[in-house]
């Protein structure tokens, strides 16, 4: 009882609110001495207070320790994967469960790829509806269409799949493949049998799955251009699309270039409708019509089914080379997108 | 040579009409998924949507009838024990992050919840088997829960902050003023004030797991009977929408289509209820 009145200065130091509870203490010493609730009523001032910030800093502890724990598990399971085949691993192609050997590339090309065709769909149509939402839309429409555009991020992964196989598949095979082989063949992305589903149907899933994302981001960071360079421009007199590509694009230009990027992060760690359409088979083809494979595609599909510690542990360096990817891929973008952000107040991205 | 300035303006016109008009047509473009997606989904699902669909357990394959009332009551309780998990981390994380995290410790929390947030679902449904099913040795509905929990917690806790900093400051000051301690200021007044924010919160995060079928697939792993126990593997309404997809019977597609209108029904429900409360909730009020 007798420590109490001398831990209490250095107890209440570390809360912020220092001068309203210091100033209390010599009030509570000197006057009411005689009453001995305030003083039990002082001492749950501090203890309560510290449990309750100890609480809650545990909590936040909790958020480091998880990504702790999942770098550790993701290192700890692919261990003998990386003993056996090292670097290699990232730069073989074979896939053989039986032979124990495995090389991660077709997987990588599978998933750099779809996101590439991916993002070359979704970032003009995402840019040209941030424009749109921003600078274009009458005022009714707005709420409207920005609602439209998050519901469609709402959709869940498999419901995309299962349209992927349904809908999207077969119209790919009917209308838009063969029309790509007879004007596009030639270059040799659009060639060889016309199955519809294949790396073209994941990346046109992807596509429609990232949009969200990267216009909600452009249309924030086309909200921070200030006001005063579209003016300026317009004063110069700017064409309406001058202004946007002069005054507004060019300023907004690093953060729309972290949306992307952040889409791309979304793109590459995309599963479960991936793994429904881009037909499953570890091949290295130029032909974007031919089935591929990705990173996420192969765990989701083998990972249950696989038998051996080297053929578990091969789908978890996997992961683990796909969390890293995913881990810079954000951490750029966010980077980006702050660098444009950064005076204004942090808000919900929803 | 004619007038060369007007030419020039006849362009400028031209290419910004053209670029305004390719900017409207992009917008609409962005519209038409939505619809036929949601479109197909409500017509080919409807057809199957019966009172079987949610009192029955599926009808071994290539029979007709049968439902999902295992796989959506297996959702439901994952979900709960996700939130079980996830709402109180999420929330006190985002205390944390908003009343004593404004130092470096707090940006590196921070920082953490951003790279959690952006961990693909697979990989932290592989970590939840590498923590649960590994040592429980099989699959299991409390691996499931996990997996889709620690999803919720960084969503949860960057936006409870959010809401937080936007409860302001001379209402703490207020409380504290008249002697409650910070604590209970926290709990009784400043959570007070932006619940219906953090209530937002919660459905945001409890939107986006609720769909999610990757980190299941190695964890759930999915049940064809009913399953209460949370050591043994549960079906869910994702994975049993997976699982029907790529099964070469119209029967279970018909199944997948069905379990896909209620799955969506769930979610667009949540969504439109959280932006109805997040635009005339407390939030707005207390500032």
């Amino acid at each position: 009882m007798q420590t109490v009145p001398e831990r209490r200065p250095p107890a209440n130091a570390n809360i912020a609110e220092e001068p309203a509870t210091t100033e209390a203490t010599p009030t509570g010493s000197d006057k009411l001495q005689v009453v001995p609730k305030s003083r039990v009523g002082a001492r749950e001032n501090v203890l309560p207070d510290r449990i309750f910030k100890g609480v809650v800093v545990l909590c936040g502890v909790t958020i480091f320790s998880i990504v702790g724990l999942i770098v550790f598990e993701l290192l700890r399971e692919s261990r003998p994967s990386m003993v056996k085949f090292g670097f290699q691993f990232l730069v073989k192609q074979v896939w053989d469960p039986v032979a124990e050997d495995f090389g991660a590339l077709p997987f990588i090309y599978g998933t750099i790829v779809s996101s590439l065709v991916g993002l070359c769909i979704a970032v003009p149509l995402s840019v040209g509806t941030a424009l749109f939402l921003t600078e274009l839309c009458p005022r009714w429409l707005r709420g409207t269409l920005s609602l439209l555009v998050e519901l469609l991020s709402a959709i869940p992964s498999v419901i995309y799949g299962l349209w992927g196989i349904f809908v999207l598949s077969p119209f790919l095979r009917v209308y838009v493949e063969p029309f790509l082989g007879k004007y596009f063949g030639w270059t040799g992305l659009f060639t060889g049998p016309k199955y519809g589903w294949g790396m073209l149907a994941a990346g046109v899933i992807l596509a429609i799955m990232i949009l969200p994302i990267i216009a909600s981001i452009t249309r924030e960071v086309i909200t921070a251009v200030p006001r005063v360079q579209r003016e300026a421009a317009l004063a110069l007199g700017a064409t309406k699309w001058e202004m946007l590509r002069m005054a507004v694009l060019r300023n907004a230009r690093p953060g729309i270039f972290g949306a992307i990027i952040l889409g791309l992060g979304r793109a590459l760690g995309e599963t479960m409708a991936v793994t429904m359409v881009i037909g499953n088979r570890a091949e290295i083809v130029k032909s974007l019509f031919a089935p591929g494979h990705t990173l996420a595609s192969v765990i989701a599909n083998e990972f249950s089914e696989a038998v051996g510690t080297v053929y578990l542990s091969a789908l978890v360096e996997m992961a683990l080379a796909l969390f890293v990817v995913t881990l810079i891929v954000n951490a750029l973008a966010g980077l980006l997108v702050w660098s444009i952000t950064r005076g204004m107040p942090a808000r919900a991205l929803a | 040579m004619p007038n060369s300035s007007q030419n020039i303006s006849f362009y400028r016109r031209f290419s910004s009409n053209l670029a305004l008009g390719l900017i409207t047509f992009a917008a609409l473009i962005v519209t038409v998924p939505l619809f036929l997606i949601l479109g197909t989904v409500i017509y080919r699902g409807a057809s199957g949507l019966n009172w079987a669909f949610f009192t029955q357990i599926p009808k071994p394959v290539g029979e007709i009838g049968g439902g999902m009332a295992n796989a959506i009551g297996g959702s439901v309780m994952m979900l709960g024990m996700a939130s079980l998990i996830g709402v109180p981390l999420g929330i006190g994380a985002g205390v944390y992050l908003a009343e004593y995290g404004r130092n470096k410790w707090g940006n590196m929390v921070r920082f953490t919840a951003d790279v959690l947030n952006g961990v693909p679902s697979i990989v932290i449904g592989l970590t939840a088997y590498a923590l649960v099913v590994v040592v429980q040795k099989h699959f299991s509905m409390l691996a499931g829960s996990v997996a889709l929990g620690i999803m919720m917690v960084p969503t949860i806790s960057r936006t409870t902050e959010e809401v937080l900093l936007l409860v302001p400051q001379s209402i703490r000051e207020a409380a504290l003023g008249l002697g409650i301690p910070r604590w209970r200021t926290i709990l009784s007044v400043v959570l007070r004030t932006a619940s219906a924010g953090i209530v937002t919160s919660i459905m945001l995060a409890f939107a986006r797991i609720a769909g999610e079928t990757a980190p299941l697939i190695f964890t759930a792993f999915g049940n064809q009977y009913w399953n209460t126990n949370i050591n043994q593997p549960t079906a869910a309404l994702p994975l049993q929408i997976f699982a029907y997809s790529v099964m070469p019977y119209d029967q279970a597609h018909q199944q997948a289509w069905t379990g896909a209108l209620v799955l969506i029904s769930m979610i667009m429900f949540t969504v439109i209820v959280f932006r109805f409360i997040a635009s005339r909730g407390t939030i707005k009020g207390a500032s």
